[in-house]
């Protein structure tokens, strides 16, 4: 209790030195978690991914599609459930800046395949109905005020022209981590388009999406699909969602990489600024630590002191921190709008934030601590601050 | 009168620990802001240094790269017959029909895949992009499946070395030559014959058309000429535009990204300048008290205390600067979201972002320092020498 006590004295001596202290502690842990959520989010998409399906596409490249005949043979194989396809559009909403991602899919086989994308029944059945419908998530529909019943115009880049949907239904997701940035349109309608435009083109598409009946038999089906198209024209490349995913991370690793780096530094520097903060707080109470060694108390107890007191304050500043970073993540996923589609604060990124802060206190009391155990009495009392 | 520079030195030279932990904290907020716009500035060099000013690359519209672009072989043709087109020493006109696709290598180490761009190239195509030499092997015989490859990609990608075959499009390619771009864009590119390309890809028609133009000046009339004309889908842009807007994306983010991380960061480095300079002017109440007796005015007093909060500035941002300097050693290699291709650059440090971290450096000292300096400057002289 006296312990705690003196402790607590202690640290609030300096109410400035300590606040600031405190406010420098808060901003590099809210820094450090807003970093990790942003490394969380571009995870998010294979986080999201179902085990039980898998992806096909184009052995060479995504830029390769693949003739939709193969949906018959890829229904043939031993383990699949069910078969669907998507392709990718890259059209621009109004200007370059309102990047989302847009696909044209087989919508009755591709809505039954992906149940976290909760549609009501006379949505889904407007847009069954409609050529030239579409759906659109929840956060996008927001970020841009569309709501049911309005057009859409995109401006093709892989496909020219300019393509108005009419909006006929807004998906919200399962949970969380479901992505609600992204619009689906009818791959019939793009292909009606494609086969005027171009008409060896055709009759194509970028990926075709394989449902499970048993998501351990992933390895299996997935050669067993490749090996039927092995030497054709068109090989095939198939994976789990998950794997599909985290292809597009791993090409942007050197960035990741970068972030998780520079999520470390900011807990270096605030290290240097606790340990400054400890460190000249020892030096001005030499007299004091050499008092109370003076009157009996062990080495240990004095660095137990300037221990507690470093850990307390960045533990404190830890906590602030954390609460902070909630608020601030929300809001920077406003801001962000569809750029990331899914944005929240892990419970792993706070006790990694409560880890650090735990780690910052304890690092920064080290030397001042170790230079006060072994200061003689007498040095200490001769000090003057 | 002012106070002697060597007095605040002494004062900055007088407490080491904290002096180094201080500006180490500064350092290493200006090793982040200096690093991130370096490496801005290298992706910027790296595109813009790709193109060549005379040079018009023409792709359909709406395409933002010659990956989604497609010219078919009348479109082709029609641009071939434009005026503008430089001839070359063969008499030949100077134009390069190329056939640009992506394809999935895995990285060496990691077995990673990523997108690498394959160009089909035409002789001309060479002699429109003199940057291009070969570093080591030789040019790829026209109508064989022989290759060349970027050095970036020949050091970073399996099978993609001199003597190494890759598969791709159901054939093999065997790596005959690895060339050096000078460091652009096409060291992050593979580099085949145009027509084998367009066969082993089923394509019909090129991706892009390169040409030179015969007097530069004339730009905006042949882009005018392909713009107008009713036969043809297509845009035209000048080599360098076309380069520089593949960047501006990529760039942008990380610039922005880098500077609110640093900015942010900086918050921290400025609270341990503020530690430091308030217990700086605690200790030293009774010698500011002297310094006032003797005649010294506030605003001396002010002033000694900025500067000594400049000097950590100062200090931590050579500090930070000098580490930066030695990341222009590495090189990088991500993709660009805007052609979703690999793509390699440097850390590039140029004067503009040597001058901007040292005043990022002074300005952190400088708001760190302020108060302190302000409440040094309002103490009274009697209350100041009676607290010694």
């Amino acid at each position: 209790m006296f312990l705690l006590l003196l402790v607590i004295k202690n640290a609030f001596r300096h109410k400035l030195r300590t606040a600031l202290t405190i406010v420098g502690v808060v901003v590099a842990i809210t820094a450090f978690g807003l970093l990790r959520t942003i490394v969380d989010a571009w995870y998010a998409g294979a986080n999201a991914s179902s085990s039980a399906r898998l992806v096909t596409r184009s052995s060479v490249s995504l830029v390769f599609s693949l003739p939709l005949t193969y949906a018959q043979k890829i229904r043939q194989v031993p383990g699949v459930r069910g078969v669907s396809w998507a392709n990718w559009f890259g059209g621009v909403y109004i200007s370059e800046r309102n990047f989302f991602p847009q696909f044209a899919i087989d919508a009755p086989t591709y809505l039954d395949m992906y149940p976290e994308f909760i549609l009501s029944a006379e949505e889904r059945k407007a847009f069954l109905t409609d050529r030239t419908g579409a759906i659109a998530g929840r956060k996008l529909a927001d970020q841009y005020g569309w709501k049911v019943g309005d057009q859409i115009p995109l401006r093709g880049t892989i496909y020219t022209g300019t393509w108005t949907f009419n909006l006929r239904g807004i998906y919200d997701g399962a949970d969380q981590g479901t992505d609600q940035s992204s619009m689906f349109f009818h791959w019939d309608l793009l292909n009606e388009k494609i086969k005027k435009l171009y008409p060896r083109r055709g009759d194509q598409t970028g990926v075709f999406v394989v449902q499970l009946s048993d998501p351990a038999q992933a390895a299996e089906v997935s050669a067993a699909i490749d090996a039927t198209f092995r030497n054709s024209l068109a090989e095939t490349l198939t994976e789990t969602e998950k794997a599909f995913q985290l292809s597009f991370v791993a090409m942007t690793e050197a960035i990741l990489l970068a972030i998780r780096a520079v999520s470390f530094v900011v807990i270096v520097i605030i290290m240097a600024v606790v340990a400054n903060t400890m460190a000249m707080t020892a030096r001005e109470r030499g007299a004091e630590y050499a008092t109370l060694k003076a009157i009996g108390f062990s080495n240990g107890f004095v660095a137990l002191l300037i221990f507690a007191e470093s850990i307390g304050i960045a533990l404190l500043g830890g906590l602030l921190g954390i609460a902070l970073t909630l608020p601030l993540a929300a809001a920077f996923a406003d801001q962000m709008g569809t750029l990331f589609p899914i944005f929240f604060v892990s419970g792993a990124t706070m006790l990694m934030q409560g880890g650090a802060a735990l780690l910052v206190g304890t690092v920064a009391a080290v030397f001042p601590a170790w230079r006060t155990a072994r200061l003689r009495i007498v040095d200490g009392l001769r000090a003057v601050a | 009168m002012t106070i002697p520079f060597s007095y605040i030195l002494r004062n900055v030279a007088a407490r080491r620990l904290t002096t180094a932990l201080t500006a180490g904290g500064m350092a290493l907020v200006v090793y982040v802001f200096a690093t991130v716009l370096m490496l801005a500035a290298g992706l910027e060099r790296t595109l813009v240094a790709t193109g060549q000013e005379d040079n018009v690359v023409v792709i359909r519209r709406g395409a933002q790269t010659e990956v989604q672009s497609g010219v078919d072989r009348v479109q082709a043709g029609i641009v071939e017959s434009l005026a503008d087109i430089a001839v070359g020493a063969d008499g030949q006109k100077q134009v390069s029909k190329e056939t640009v696709v992506l394809i999935n290598l895995p990285k060496r180490g990691s077995n990673k895949p990523s997108n690498v761009v394959i160009r089909g190239v035409t002789p001309t195509g060479l002699v429109l992009r003199p940057q291009v030499k070969l570093a080591e092997g030789r040019m790829f015989r026209p109508g064989t499946a022989e290759v060349i490859a970027g050095r970036a990609i020949a050091s970073g990608f399996q099978g993609a070395g001199v003597g190494e075959t890759l598969r791709f499009a159901s054939r093999d390619w065997t790596v005959v030559g690895v060339f050096d771009a000078g460091r652009t864009g096409f060291d992050s590119e593979i580099w085949g014959d145009a027509e084998q390309m367009l066969q082993a890809f089923r394509r019909l028609g090129f991706s892009a058309l390169v040409f030179r133009l015969a007097d530069s000046e004339r730009f905006d009339a042949a882009r005018k000429e392909i713009e107008s004309d009713p036969r043809l889908t297509l845009e035209a842009k000048r080599e360098t535009r076309f380069y520089a807007d593949q960047s501006e994306a990529l760039s942008k983010f990380i610039s922005y990204l880098g500077t609110s991380i640093s900015v942010i960061f900086s918050i921290g480095a400025i609270i341990g300048a503020m530690i430091t300079m308030y217990a700086s002017v605690a200790s030293r109440t009774a010698e500011i008290g002297t310094l006032r007796a003797l005649g010294f005015p506030r605003t001396a007093i002010l002033v000694a205390f900025l500067v000594e909060s400049l000097l950590l500035g100062l200090l931590g941002g050579a500090i930070g600067l000098a580490a930066a300097s030695f990341m222009q050693a590495l090189s990088i290699s991500t993709m660009n979201f805007q052609t979703f291709a690999e793509l390699a650059f440097t850390f590039t440090l140029t004067p503009g972002i040597v001058a901007a971290s040292l005043a990022f450096a002074l300005v952190m000292g400088f708001v760190g320092g302020f108060l302190p300096a302000a409440r040094a400057a309002r103490l009274k002289i009697v209350d100041a020498l009676r607290a010694a």
